[in-house]
C-alpha cells in the first residue's frame, strides 16, 4: 500500500503529462504482482468491486466526528476520500505497540483479496480495520483503490499510455488488448516482460484505437482543394465503436470504456455480426434526432429501465467500418471503406442504425454556406474527411478535420456559484446564470430566471476575481452554494438553446461556457427571456 | 477621518457586547472609544500586529507593541498615522473606562493579543495567532477571560499542521538531493519569511539565502530587531552587474519570493526551479493543485484545529466570537463543547497567504 499511496501523493505535485507518465511506469516496473495489476485496474476500469464508501464513511467517522463538522470539511476539501483520510483518529503508538496491535501497513494486495473475500455486510468493519493500520496518505490510498473512479489526476488512457511506455510497448497495442483482458493481469504483464506470448483475446470483441479529427484552422484550408475531401455532418451525441464477435457485443465510448451495459438494445441489434463499426450514438425518435439533453438520460446508467428504453430510444448512425469478419479495413482509403460500409449494411443492416449521409458541395464557399446556415437539432458542425485517408488511431495530422458551428453568445447575470472540486475546491467556480423575465404589471427589468450553469472559460487570475465576487456579493447561503446579488454580467457561448424542464425558465443551453466576464456591464442591460426563446432549437410558435 | 459609529444593536446578549461590538469600520471598543485592527481609518486604533489586513495606514492614534509600530513605519512610512503610542506585553493602560494590556500572539514578530477589562468582565481578542514555537517572535501567552474573541483561519477539523522542524528538514533535503535545481519558496513577506529562514537555519542549512527584493526591507527589519537569520541577500545582487543585477540561475540555492512570483516571469530565470509553498492549506491536496507545488510544507502562522479548540479550552471563556476564517464549523464546535460561539462575520481580513 505504502508504494501506491507514494504514487497518488507525487502525482498531486507532478504537473507535466510526461513526469507524471514517468511516475507510472516507474511504479508498474518496480511494483510486483499482484499489487501492480489492482493498482492499474483502480486506476483504470476500477476493481471488481462496488463498495458503497458514500455510506459506509459516515457510519464509520459517525462516532469519532460530528457529522456538521464533516459535512463543512467535506463542503471546504472537495473529495470524499480525501477528508476521511484527514479526519481519521490516528491510531495511537501505544495501541500499536499493545496487544491487539494491527498489523502495519498491508499490502495492497491483502486489502483487495480481503474484500474480495468478504460479504458486503463486512465491508465496513474491513474499511476500519485497515484505516486504523495507515498514516493520511495511505489512508487516502485506500479510499481511492476500492472506491472505484478515483479522480487523482491521472485518466484511465493515460495508466494505459504509462504501462505500455513502462515496457517499451506502444499504447495502441495495451488498447487493442484491453477489453480482453482481467485484472489483476498477471498474464498482461508477463508478456510486458517477454516473459509470456501475447495474452489471446479469443473470441473476445476488443476495442480499436480510434481515429479523430483536428478542429480545422484557417491555415488549414491553403493545402486542401475541394476534390479532395469529403463533407457528412458532426451529429451531436458520442462517439462510439460497435464491436461484435463471437457472439458477444461491445459499446466502447471514444476512449476505450465499455458502455454496453447502457444501451442493450443496441447490443441486441448487432448480436451474432461480426464487425467494428465507428458511428454517433443519439436518441433518435421517428428519424427526428433529440437534442443532446435526451441522450444524459441514458448516460452513466447501470440499470436500464423499460421505461428509459421507450422514452429515450437509442440509436448509432455509421460513419466508418474498421473490419468485417476477419477483414481488416483500417489500411483501407476512406472513399473504399464508405463502399463497403454502405454495401455491407444494405445487406442486412443491424436495426437501429443508419449510415450518416454524405453532404455534398460545389466548392469551399458553397461548403461554408452549407456550415453557417445549419442549426438543426442533433447537428454540431461539419466533418471533413479526406478521401485517401487509412483509418488510423489517435489523432493524426492531415486527416479529418471537425469543423464546429459558430456559437451564439448571450449576456446572462450570475445568480448562483456553487464550489468547485478537486483542483478547484474552496473555489466558488461553478456558476449558474440567468436572464430577465418581465413580470406582469412590474415595470423594470423584472425578475431573473437560470438558464445554465458554466464552470469553463475562464483563467485562474479570473477564477480568483469571480470568487471574490461571489464572497463579496453573497445574500443567501445554501450549504455550498451561495446566492449573489445581480451584479455580474457573464455573455456566456453555447452551442444551442433546448426545452427543459430542469430549470425554472424551461429552457436549457448546450455547451455553456464564460465567453467573457463584463466586469464593465450593468446588470440591468442583460439579456431576457424572450431573447432566449427566438433561439430556440426545434423553434417555436410564436 | 470621520469615525462611521452609528449605535449597533448589541450583537449578542452577553454584558460584554455592550462595550465591544462589530461596526462597519470593524471591532469597536465603546467603552475605550478605540477600534482593533480597523479596516477603514479611524482617530484610535489599537493594532494586534504589522500583517496588512490588520495594520492599514491612516489612523489617528495607533497603540501596538513596539515591533509592531517598527514594521507599520518601515511597510507605510513613519508618518502613516497621526500619532504611535507603544504598549510592552504585560504592561497596563486606562483607555477611557477600559484597563487595556497587550500579551503575545506567537504568530509573527511583535504580535500580540489585545486584553480588555471593564466593570469586571476580561475580553481577550487574540488577533491571528498560533501555539507551534517560532523562534522569532515570543510564545502565545494563554489568559482567561470572559470572552474570547478568535480567529478561524484554519477552523476544520481537516487542518492538522505537521511539525515545523520536521517541514524545514524536508526542505533542507530536497535542496541537498537537487543541486542542480533551484528551489524557488513562496512566502509572505512578513513573519512566515523569517520563520522559514529561521526553522532552515537551526537544521544547519547554512548556505546564503536569496531573497526575491519585495522580502528584503523587512528581513532586515527582522534582523535590525535582533533576529538572527545568518546570511540573507538580495537575489540581484548587486556587484558589477549594476542595479538589473546577475540574471545568475542559482542552481542548487533557496530563494524566497512573495506567493505571487511563483508564477512569474521573474522566476524563469532560475534553474529547472522546484516551487515550494509553505502553508496551513497544503494540508488539502486541491490547494496543492492549485497551485502547482511541488513540495508542499504544512507550516503555518495561524492556529490548527487542535490549537484553536485547546486555546478555547484554557481560555475558560463563557462566550467566544469568531472574527474571520471558517466560522461557521468554529461555531458548531462551540456548540459541541456547551459554548456560546458566535460568527461577528467582520470583513476584510483576508486568509493566509492570499
Amino acid at each position: 500500500m505504502k508504494a501506491f499511496a507514494a504514487l497518488l501523493d507525487d502525482l498531486v505535485t507532478t504537473q507535466s503529462r510526461n513526469r507524471k507518465v514517468a511516475l507510472l511506469a516507474r511504479y508498474m516496473r518496480t511494483s510486483s504482482d499482484p499489487d501492480r495489476g489492482w493498482a492499474l485496474a483502480a486506476l483504470t476500469d476500477g476493481l471488481p468491486l462496488s463498495v458503497p464508501l458514500r455510506r459506509i464513511l459516515p457510519e464509520l467517522l459517525g462516532p469519532s466526528v460530528d457529522g456538521e463538522l464533516y459535512r463543512l470539511s467535506r463542503d471546504y476539501v472537495g473529495d470524499t476520500a480525501e477528508t476521511v483520510a484527514l479526519l481519521w483518529p490516528e491510531t495511537p503508538a501505544s495501541a500499536i505497540a499493545g496487544d491487539r496491535a494491527p498489523a502495519g501497513s498491508p499490502r495492497l494486495s491483502e486489502v483487495v483479496d480481503a474484500f474480495l473475500a468478504a460479504p458486503t455486510t463486512a465491508y465496513a468493519a474491513l474499511i476500519g480495520g485497515f484505516l486504523d493500520r495507515l498514516d493520511t496518505s495511505g489512508r487516502f490510498a485506500l479510499l481511492k483503490l476500492i472506491g472505484g473512479a478515483p479522480r487523482v489526476g491521472v485518466s484511465a488512457r493515460l495508466a494505459k499510455t504509462a504501462v505500455a511506455e513502462a515496457f517499451g510497448h506502444d499504447v495502441g497495442e495495451v488498447e487493442e488488448l484491453w477489453h480482453a483482458l482481467d485484472a489483476p493481469y498477471g498474464d498482461f504483464f508477463a508478456w510486458l516482460e517477454g516473459k509470456a506470448p501475447r495474452p489471446n483475446p479469443g473470441l473476445r470483441p476488443v476495442f480499436r484505437p480510434m481515429m479523430l479529427a483536428h478542429p480545422i484552422e484557417a491555415d488549414d484550408w491553403t493545402g486542401l482543394s475541394p476534390g479532395d475531401l469529403v463533407a457528412e455532418w458532426k451529429w451531436d451525441g458520442i462517439r462510439v465503436q460497435v464491436a461484435a464477435r463471437g457472439g458477444q457485443m461491445r459499446l466502447f465510448s471514444r476512449t476505450g470504456d465499455d458502455i454496453s451495459a447502457a444501451f442493450p438494445e443496441i447490443a441486441s441489434a448487432f448480436l451474432g455480426r461480426e464487425c467494428v463499426a465507428d458511428g454517433e450514438l443519439l436518441v433518435v425518435r421517428d428519424g427526428v434526432v433529440a437534442p443532446f439533453n435526451d441522450l444524459q438520460q441514458r448516460l452513466n446508467r447501470k440499470v436500464v429501465s423499460a421505461r428509459m428504453l421507450r422514452d429515450y430510444p437509442a440509436h448509432v448512425r455509421l460513419y466508418d467500418l474498421l473490419s468485417v469478419g476477419q477483414e481488416d479495413l483500417r489500411v483501407l482509403p476512406f472513399t473504399a471503406r464508405r463502399e463497403r460500409l454502405e454495401a455491407w449494411h444494405r445487406t442486412g443492416a443491424p436495426s437501429l442504425t443508419d449510415v450518416s449521409p454524405i453532404v455534398p458541395f460545389a466548392d469551399f464557399p458553397d461548403l461554408e454556406a452549407i456550415w453557417a446556415s445549419t442549426r438543426d437539432t442533433g447537428i454540431e458542425g461539419l466533418m471533413l474527411k479526406h478521401k485517401d485517408s487509412p483509418y488510423l488511431p489517435g489523432r493524426p495530422k492531415g486527416h479529418w478535420w471537425k469543423w464546429k458551428r459558430a456559437p451564439l453568445t448571450l449576456d446572462c447575470v450570475l445568480m448562483y456559484a456553487q464550489r468547485g472540486s478537486g483542483k478547484r475546491s474552496s473555489f466558488y467556480s461553478d456558476y449558474t446564470f440567468g436572464v430577465w423575465r418581465t413580470v406582469d404589471g412590474q415595470g423594470g427589468t423584472g425578475e431573473l430566471v437560470p438558464v445554465g450553469k458554466a464552470y469553463s472559460g475562464f483563467t485562474d487570475q479570473e477564477l480568483k476575481r469571480l470568487d471574490h465576487f461571489v464572497r463579496s456579493n453573497t445574500t443567501e447561503r445554501f450549504g455550498p452554494v451561495r446566492a449573489v446579488a445581480p451584479g455580474l454580467v457573464l455573455e456566456i457561448a453555447f452551442d444551442a438553446v433546448q426545452r427543459s424542464t430542469r430549470h425554472k425558465s424551461g429552457i436549457a443551453m448546450r455547451f455553456p461556457r464564460i465567453a467573457r466576464i463584463r466586469w464593465d456591464k450593468p446588470a440591468a442591460e442583460a439579456d431576457t427571456l424572450e431573447q432566449v426563446i427566438k433561439l430556440l432549437q426545434p423553434p417555436e410558435p410564436a | 477621518m470621520t469615525d462611521p459609529a452609528p449605535p449597533a444593536p448589541p450583537p449578542s446578549g452577553h454584558a460584554v457586547s455592550r462595550w465591544l461590538h462589530p461596526l462597519p469600520a470593524g471591532l469597536y471598543c465603546a467603552a475605550g472609544d478605540f477600534y482593533i485592527d480597523p479596516r477603514l481609518p479611524v482617530s484610535r486604533a489599537v493594532i494586534t500586529h504589522g500583517h496588512a489586513d490588520h495594520a492599514r495606514a491612516g489612523h489617528g492614534a495607533v497603540l501596538a507593541t513596539a515591533e509592531t509600530i517598527a514594521i507599520m513605519k518601515v511597510r507605510y512610512g513613519p508618518g502613516s498615522a497621526g500619532s504611535f503610542e507603544a504598549l510592552a506585553c504585560g504592561e497596563r493602560k486606562r483607555i477611557g473606562g477600559v484597563e487595556v494590556r497587550l500579551e503575545p500572539a506567537g504568530h509573527i514578530l511583535g504580535s500580540a493579543q489585545v486584553v480588555m477589562e471593564h466593570r469586571g468582565m476580561r475580553a481577550v481578542v487574540t488577533g491571528d495567532y498560533k501555539r507551534a514555537a517560532d523562534p522569532t517572535c515570543a510564545p502565545f501567552a494563554p489568559v482567561a477571560c470572559d470572552v474570547l474573541v478568535t480567529e478561524a483561519t484554519f477552523g476544520l477539523p481537516v487542518f492538522r499542521h505537521e511539525p515545523a522542524a520536521k517541514e524545514a528538514a524536508r526542505l533542507a533535503a530536497s535542496i541537498r538531493d537537487q543541486p542542480e535545481r533551484t528551489h524557488l519558496l513562496g512566502v509572505y513577506s512578513l513573519g512566515k519569511c523569517q520563520r522559514m529562514i529561521a526553522l532552515l537555519r537551526a537544521q544547519g542549512y547554512d548556505a546564503p539565502i536569496h531573497l526575491h527584493g519585495a522580502l528584503v526591507a523587512l528581513t532586515e527589519l527582522y534582523q535590525t530587531l535582533g533576529i538572527d537569520l545568518g546570511d540573507v541577500r538580495p537575489v540581484s545582487g548587486g556587484g558589477a552587474a549594476g542595479k538589473r543585477g546577475l540574471r545568475e540561475p542559482l542552481a542548487g540555492a533557496l530563494v524566497m519570493c512573495p506567493p505571487s512570483a511563483l508564477a512569474d516571469r521573474w522566476s524563469q530565470r532560475f534553474a529547472d526551479p522546484v516551487t515550494v509553498f509553505a502553508s496551513g492549506w497544503m494540508r488539502v491536496r486541491g490547494r496543492i493543485r492549485q497551485r502547482g507545488v511541488e513540495l508542499p510544507l504544512v507550516v503555518s502562522d495561524h492556529a490548527d484545529w487542535p490549537e484553536l479548540i485547546a486555546t478555547i479550552e484554557e481560555s475558560e471563556a463563557e462566550e467566544v466570537w469568531v472574527t474571520h476564517g471558517r466560522e461557521d464549523a468554529l461555531v458548531r464546535q462551540l456548540t459541541l463543547m456547551g459554548r456560546t460561539g458566535r460568527a461577528l462575520a467582520l470583513v476584510g481580513f483576508e486568509d493566509e497567504a492570499e
